[in-house]
């Protein structure tokens, strides 16, 4: 889990996570709002259906992908968040037209 | 200039990844007059080590310390010059001919260059201990890069594991900012100190021991370290619950713990490198593949050099003048007139790397992570993709498999979206370890394009020649 520090400014951008409201702070990516959020894991695998939630932060691993607005498998730890972004979660196999 | 102009077809010089090698390669590639472009898969220029030094919202510069804000001036030279830095862009493809494949904002686009320098730099040494994929369990560099970009720090019972500079120094920045650190478990092997110790002269001169054993003793004084941990692993239903340890030959212990951030050093992004099919070779020291490369970075594939961490590990300050050098080759090759007070003295740049790559050797022993932590058994994950373990992964090599390709076959080991880049070393030396043969003789992944995902949509909507729709249109 993990908290932002007091100076580090507001999170003034709304979004949503599985269609719930969510604050996050402009400049920050995705993945970084979904653990300011407190939200545990990102993503099921395809293979067992384990939980997993963002690894290495920095493009190499993979374990952020997520839907964003309407389009499955994307990084969210290289995507800089927007406001009024849809974000899913995303649950075991991708599934097609996303 | 950043992100305005309209990508051209083609440019003298193309870079990827805009860390201290790409930007200072950049910067005098521009200024030399040559048309250059800097591809980087981030937002913002400064690769991992500068991540986000232009628009961090760390306020009080004392959180992340004086050599990250250096990199600020690396920033202020790339953004002076006329380089065009492209953020957000991923390259996914590398021809030998230097056609570059890259997808920006959904959008794929093919550009091609006189000369390219690859200067993707390095990511974290897997560190494959039982349920290491749990939520709660991350790197300690991401952990990094989230206090970077975002100023947030971890809160809850906060535990670091492993071995190397990143490690302590990533704990001094979460003390300076005032986080809450329940442990460091320290999983250095005490016997490096013994390999290590012949080479400690040379270390002594070297600019980073002097802050090293400050920021050590600084974060000892304040944190309950653990030395000599042998065995760990992460436990928890869903997400991480507790951390299980060992020291030495003693009895476990059991942490609770919310956040378990790993660390055991960092090895060249070689996936780029090695699809366009440039010779990498073990390094016994560094325990990674390493590219071949001459004194300029230059590699056996013409006008392609790497420069960086990408290029062999020795840190920022090397990557820098490492990518100093590329770039003056580069100039020398493209636009042998260019005046020379605009370029850096080549002898200058070879006196500076040579003083921060002093001790490496040092640095890389004493710092060797542990076979234990390098070699996982039974059903731990390799890879973490496609959920192979590494009892599996060694099983094939009874079955005939002598390498990381044909053991792929058997099992998707090494087949997912991160392509090899969590799991490559661990499979060679496993594979290695159960063959009783270097990981030389086993190789790696044959790695090819795309080596980055990308959609169906994206290729289909690339411009495409008269041969190439004659070749798949009939009739």
């Amino acid at each position: 889990m993990f908290q932002r520090l007091p100076d580090a400014g507001d999170a003034t951008l709304s979004i949503t996570v599985d269609g719930k409201p969510v604050k996050a702070r402009a400049g920050d990516t995705v993945a970084a709002t979904l653990l300011a959020a407190g939200i545990d894991h990102c993503r099921t695998t395809p293979v067992s259906g384990a939980p997993r939630a963002p690894y290495c932060m920095m493009g190499v691993c993979f374990e952020c992908l997520v839907v964003i607005d309407g389009v499955g498998n994307r990084q969210g730890c290289l995507i800089p968040v927007r406001d009024g972004m849809a974000v899913e979660t995303q649950h075991g196999k991708r599934e097609l037209e996303r | 200039m950043s992100g305005a102009p309209e990508l051209r077809d083609s440019y003298d010089v193309a870079i990827i990844g805009a860390g201290p090698a790409g930007m200072a390669a950049a910067t005098i590639c521009a200024g030399a007059g040559l048309s250059t472009v800097l591809f980087d898969e981030q937002p913002a220029p400064g690769g991992q080590i500068y991540r986000a030094v232009g628009e961090t919202p760390v306020r009080r510069p004392a959180v992340l310390g004086n050599d990250y804000w250096y990199g600020e001036r690396l920033v202020h030279a790339l953004r002076a010059s006329a380089a065009h830095h492209v953020p957000g862009a991923t390259v996914w493809s590398l021809s030998r001919d230097r056609e570059i494949g890259v997808s920006i904002d959904g959008a794929a686009r093919l550009v091609q260059a006189r000369r390219v320098i690859i200067a993707t730099g390095a990511l974290e040494r897997p560190f494959p201990i039982p349920s290491w994929t749990l939520p709660g369990v991350m790197t300690a560099g991401a952990a990094q890069i989230l206090l970077k970009s975002s100023g947030m720090i971890p809160h809850g019972r906060t535990v670091l594991a492993g071995s190397g500079p990143l490690l302590w120094l990533l704990a001094w920045q979460y003390l300076n900012a005032g986080a809450k650190l329940d442990a460091i478990l320290d999983t250095t092997p005490r016997a490096n100190r013994k390999t290590a110790w012949p080479h400690a002269a040379a270390f002594l001169l070297s600019p980073y021991f002097r802050k090293g054993l400050r920021l050590l003793l600084s974060v000892r004084r304040r944190v309950r370290v653990i030395a000599d941990v042998s065995d760990l692993r992460a436990e928890g239903d869903g997400k991480l619950q507790t951390i299980v340890y060992r020291v030495g030959d003693g009895a476990e212990t059991r942490l609770p713990a919310d956040t378990l951030l790993l660390h055991q050093g960092v090895v060249p992004n070689v996936n780029l490198a090695m699809s366009v099919g440039i010779e990498h070779r073990w390094d016994e020291e560094q325990l990674c593949w390493t590219p071949v490369v001459d004194g300029f970075g230059g590699t056996a594939v013409d006008g392609i050099a790497i420069a960086g961490d990408g290029a062999g590990i020795a840190g920022a300050w090397a990557a820098e003048e490492r990518g100093k050098l590329a770039a003056l080759a580069a100039v020398r090759a493209l636009k042998p007139d260019a005046r020379r007070d605009l370029l850096p003295d080549e002898a200058r740049v070879r006196l500076a790397l040579a003083q921060v790559e002093r001790g490496r050797l040092f640095l890389d022993r004493l710092y060797r992570p542990a076979d234990r932590f390098r070699l996982p058994e039974g059903d731990t994950l390799v890879c973490r993709c496609e959920e192979v373990s590494a009892r599996q992964v060694v099983e094939t090599v009874a079955l005939g498999c002598t390498g990381p390709n044909q053991m792929k076959s058997f099992l998707r080991c090494g087949m997912g979206p991160c392509q090899g880049r969590l799991c490559g070393l661990t499979v060679t030396e496993l594979i290695a370890r159960a063959r009783g043969v270097s990981p030389a003789e086993v190789g790696h992944y044959r790695l090819r394009p795309p080596v980055k995902p990308i959609t169906l949509g994206e290729l289909a909507a690339l411009p495409k020649s008269e041969v190439a729709i004659k070749a798949v249109v009939r009739g």
